[in-house]
């Protein structure tokens, strides 16, 4: 009896371990049963490319590069300001910071982490918003930038983390021998450090503008939502200081209204196999550097 | 590089700069709305029932929405995240599957959330048949703080020492009887702090609730599994972007109830596993 209830057990155990892969096969077939049905009424190369995305006039227009430049536009911006500064703060705790205040800066980064997207969307609408459009002298603050500035907050977690425990899993024998040949603190940091986790940087650079892509409601909530393809001009600050919309809330924005079944309902799902195969590709490409990190220590 | 000590001098204030560009923003987001937000709460505020287009009365109704809505994320999520956790951890042996697992997990914590709401909908939602309802978007959110839970169970589970296993296992228990009563138990702080960390995950979350249980506006609360229900987040994202005219101090109020339970979540998440980190004793 005992035995049999071990057996029970043991199998249950394994059917759990399982489960992780059960599901993410489960939400890809999900959103490929929905969202091929698009391709019966659209082709997917239009459906990519087209210009222009007006999914409820008639007959409806799918094409979803605006929406991939909007995408690209705000990821691009975020990218700049997270990275740097996300990689410097993640130096600046695992080398410089005296221990106390080491943990105190890594609590205050899990808080950041923590704060709801929505949060985030709420504070940036009634504070960042106003500030853009008066410093830039714009129309509306709702533009690729605010809505890029906030995302950077929301990567800088995801960058400070996997890059300090990059950093951290550096041999100490490396920081010592240089130490030892007369560099000073930032010569090592900066020639021996660095390179030596710059896979695990690299990785946790490529987590954050994974969180970066899919994030959908601070996105929704400031950058204006207009569908259109990005202008660059330098007199509007290369495409930033424009309303655009991401993929993500496109799908959030306009679910609610799509009937089920609908050409627009496919293609919503569509797009969610666009951002479900980039999270991917982007998660696997960043475990498989994190791995390196590992072997070669 | 012509004086190393002060060239290090400055690249150290620039690394000081980059991290103070992060910790000071989080402290006045946090300050702007507790000072905000402070006025708006009162006894009616967290009791009452959104009134005028919900320009006016309280939250309850989302406050309980969100209460429901963790929980049922909770009770399906804890045991399959313990056991996978289990599993990875006492079981499987460094081969293949492992690193699929492993890799599974990392591609579940990674897809986007709105994704999640999509899944859910096809789902759960029209699939089957269950609806807009609290069990699909429990269900969803359940699925999406799979990935927290295990990796925080496993960690734990991990962390307890392999001699112990040895002896229980050499005093003839059985490798389940060893899990159960020496490896578990030793475990829980940190199994604690997983389910913490994810039920504040769950509460936070909006996009995955969108489609599959967020009702915009609902007078009475729910009565089963299957109605829907007004939550923290969605009525926070209704109140600031889709109802025009709502009261600032409201938008604040509501803004500064989620902000504190999500924090408070993970405040008690990180206090237990300090203490536990503490206490242990090998």
């Amino acid at each position: 009896m005992r035995k049999f209830k071990e057996f029970i057990i043991e199998k249950l155990v394994l059917i759990s371990g399982l489960a992780s892969i059960f599901f993410v096969i489960l939400i890809f077939l999900f959103l490929l049963k929905e969202g091929l049905a698009l391709f019966k009424f659209v082709n997917p190369f239009e459906f990519l490319s087209g210009k222009s995305w007006y999914p409820i006039s008639e007959p409806p227009q799918l094409g979803i590069l605006p929406l991939i430049l909007g995408s690209f536009v705000v990821t691009i911006g975020a990218a700049v300001i997270s990275i740097p500064i996300g990689v410097a703060c993640a130096l600046y705790i695992s080398e410089i910071a005296p221990g106390k205040i080491k943990e105190a800066l890594k609590g205050g980064i899990e808080l950041l982490a923590a704060i709801p997207s929505v949060v985030l969307g709420f504070i940036g609408m009634v504070t960042l918003v106003p500030w853009v459009k008066s410093v830039f002298n714009l129309p509306t603050g709702l533009t690729a930038l605010s809505g890029s500035i906030m995302l950077a907050f929301m990567a800088m977690p995801t960058i400070v983390s996997v890059a300090e425990d990059a950093l951290y899993s550096v041999p100490k024998s490396y920081k010592e021998g240089a130490l030892a040949l007369g560099a000073t603190h930032w010569q090592t940091i900066w020639r021996v450090m660095l390179p030596a986790a710059s896979s695990g940087i690299l990785a946790a650079v490529m987590l954050g503008i994974g969180r970066v892509i899919g994030e959908t409601m601070a996105v929704m909530m400031i950058t204006g939502n207009s569908a259109v393809i990005p202008k660059v001009l330098f007199s509007n600050l290369f495409g930033f200081a424009q309303p655009v919309r991401t993929m993500t809330a496109t799908i959030a924005a306009e679910m609610g209204e799509a009937v089920v079944g609908s050409e627009h309902y496919f293609a919503l799902f569509a797009i969610g196999i666009v951002l479900f195969v980039i999270s991917f590709a982007i998660n696997v490409t960043a475990d498989l550097f994190l791995h390196r990190e590992h072997k070669k220590v | 590089m012509r004086n190393p000590k002060r060239s290090e001098k400055i690249a150290f204030f620039f690394l000081f700069l980059a991290t103070l560009l992060i910790v000071v923003p989080v402290g006045l987001i946090v300050v702007i709305i507790a000072v905000k937000g402070l006025p708006a709460i009162n006894w009616q505020f967290l009791s009452d029932i959104p009134r005028q287009g919900m320009r006016a009365g309280g939250i309850f109704p989302a406050i309980v929405g969100t209460v429901y809505l963790v929980s049922g994320a909770i009770i399906f999520a804890l045991p399959i995240g313990l056991l996978a956790a289990i599993y990875l951890s006492e079981y499987a042996k460094e081969n293949f599957l492992n690193r699929i697992i492993k890799l599974s997990i990392v591609n579940l914590a990674g897809v986007p959330s709105v994704v999640y709401g999509l899944f859910g909908l096809a789902l759960f939602v029209v699939f089957f048949k269950f609806g807009a309802s609290i069990l699909s978007g429990s269900l969803t959110l359940g699925i999406m703080i799979l990935p927290i839970i295990i990796t925080t169970s496993r960690e734990a589970l991990e962390s307890v020492p392999q001699s112990f296993r040895e002896v229980s296992l050499s005093l003839g228990a059985s490798k389940w009887q060893t899990i159960r009563q020496v490896v578990l138990p030793n475990a829980i702080p940190g199994v604690i702090t997983g389910t913490i960390l994810g039920l504040g995950r769950a509460a936070g979350e909006t996009a995955p609730i969108l489609f599959t249980v967020a009702a915009f506006y609902l007078p009475q609360l729910p009565k089963s599994i299957f109605d829907q229900a007004m939550a923290l987040p969605y009525h926070l994202y209704v109140i600031s972007t889709q109802v025009p005219n709502v009261d600032e101090k409201i938008r604040y109020g509501t803004a500064l109830v989620l902000l504190v339970l999500v924090l408070f979540m993970n405040l008690v998440a990180i206090v237990i596993r300090y203490k536990f980190r503490k206490k242990k004793k090998w």
